[in-house]
């Protein structure tokens, strides 16, 4: 019996996280629902003013999603964890980089994929503009994978701990800063009626290092916590 | 032929290290109490008052060697993480653990100085100056480090996790800072500057040094005291012997 390519693995590995993420749909809806009814609390806090709501769309939409994210970052590590399956992953040949990147992409599509698609549905809601629209929807695409990345830092060091929830969120938001202010200040050019090239590029760069870190720190968190 | 040289690895053990740092502490607490009075007399008996700000100007004093020291201990904090992990060297992630509270202390102290600070001159305590969100967001990050290392029963985990954690934050805290430069330019035409410096008179800049001075001894006697505490906690055998043997 020939061993399987790496390539092989990975897409078995994703495949099994979307098996079983649509077999719990209600873990991913009820997370999209959470990013829905958040957004759509904050006019009901401040009143229906379309100026004032359209002013602090990009940042409402954004933190929203900031917190939806982190709130699907359970389902990362902590259920193979349980299961004993983490320890077989960590066990395979392959590079344990690329299985997280594999396992991230997953939760990516699961979670951070719809959130992009809905948001525009929001900032309807918010009298955004069109072109607007399409911005919020574009950021969140970038943006989101960088959430799913740094918060899985934060996952993988706080698997099996008490009170794990909280802490990742006391871990992990003031990392997303850097994010939530190029995705939201995109969204804002936009409404402003500048371009919002810089921040989406910004963005972007952002993106493209924390590919190449967070999953490193992310295996490395995973081996001392499975230690 | 007598071998002179100093077995400094003899050190990296927390038992020989135990009594090590409790005679070092004097030598570096009393300078420290010395220069604080003296750094505190110079800033608010000798220093000139500022023309434009007046008397409470004087608050800088503190107000920025504190800044200095929350930053760079951030960076010490790390760099001992950094150590204890990769060199599986148990006392330097005691000491990171020992650096991260007295560095979260300082950053909450500048922060409290600074808008103390910033109510009579700017007339608020807050602005979402670039240079206050992110040293706010690195309090944050003190906050993180502190309590994933006590929620970590395992101090072998809860040291290397803190790393991690630690080494992670070193990465971002120049991204946050770039990132809060940018937005703040974006969001607001400066309303607000930090001050445009007046030619600094040198009794200013000699006091804000001695206070600077007394901060670092400060910082190091605190450290070492605290770090003989987590001596103790930990390795109770072994600081029992050296307390024995000392």
């Amino acid at each position: 019996m020939s061993a399987p390519s790496t390539l092989s693995i990975l897409r078995w590995l994703v495949w099994r996280d979307l098996t079983l993420a649509w077999r719990r749909r209600a873990d991913v809806l009820s997370t999209l629902f959470f990013f829905v009814i958040v957004v759509s609390l904050f006019p009901l806090g401040i009143g229906p003013e379309t100026n004032l709501l359209r002013s602090i769309a990009p940042g409402v939409v954004w933190v929203a999603a900031l917190l939806a994210s982190m709130l699907s970052l359970g389902r990362l590590f902590a259920n193979d964890y349980q299961d004993g399956t983490l320890e077989q992953i960590l066990l395979t040949p392959q590079p344990l980089y690329l299985l997280v990147v594999a396992k991230i992409f997953a939760l990516w599509l699961v979670s951070g994929v719809p959130l992009a698609l809905i948001a525009p549905l929001v900032g309807v809601q918010f009298g955004l503009p069109q072109d607007t629209l399409l911005v919020l929807t574009i950021s969140l695409f970038i943006g989101t994978p960088i959430l799913s990345l740094i918060g899985s830092i934060g996952a993988a060091l706080t698997l099996g701990l008490r009170g794990g929830g909280v802490l990742v969120s006391v871990l992990v938001l003031p990392l997303y800063v850097p994010a939530l202010i190029f995705g939201a200040g995109a969204v804002e050019a936009s409404i402003m009626g500048t371009s919002p090239q810089a921040n989406l590029s910004l963005l972007g760069a952002m993106l493209a290092l924390a590919l190449v870190f967070a999953p490193w720190a992310t295996a490395a968190g995973l081996r001392i916590s499975l230690e | 032929m007598i071998n002179r040289r100093i077995n400094w690895y003899r050190y990296a053990s927390p038992g020989n290290f135990y009594p090590l740092a409790g005679k070092l502490i004097p030598w570096f607490a009393i300078p420290a109490a010395i220069l604080f009075m003296v750094g505190l007399y110079v800033g608010f008996v000798i220093a000139p008052t500022d023309f434009q700000q007046g008397d409470a100007y004087r608050i800088i004093f503190i107000h920025v060697p504190a800044a200095w020291m929350g930053m760079f201990l951030y960076v010490l904090m790390a760099a001992y993480a950094g150590i204890g992990w990769a060199f599986n060297a148990r006392l330097s992630s005691m000491m990171a653990s020992a650096v991260a509270i007295t560095g979260a202390m300082f950053t909450f102290v500048s922060l409290v100085t600074g808008s103390l600070w910033g109510k009579p001159t700017w007339g608020t305590y807050w602005v979402w100056d670039a240079r206050l969100t992110s040293t706010l967001i690195l309090m944050f990050l003190y906050i993180g480090f502190i309590s994933l290392q006590s929620a970590i029963e395992d101090y072998r985990r809860a040291d290397r996790a803190g790393a991690v954690l630690a080494l992670v934050g070193v990465i971002n805290v120049p991204i946050i800072y770039f990132s809060v430069q940018w937005w703040n330019t974006l969001h607001q035409g400066a309303s607000i500057r930090i001050l445009e410096k007046p030619t600094i008179a040198p009794p200013m800049l000699a006091a804000m040094l001695i206070m600077l001075a007394a901060c670092w001894l400060y910082s190091v006697a605190v450290v070492l005291a605290r770090v003989r505490c987590i001596i103790l906690e930990r390795e109770q055998n072994v600081a029992r012997v050296a307390e024995a043997g000392a």
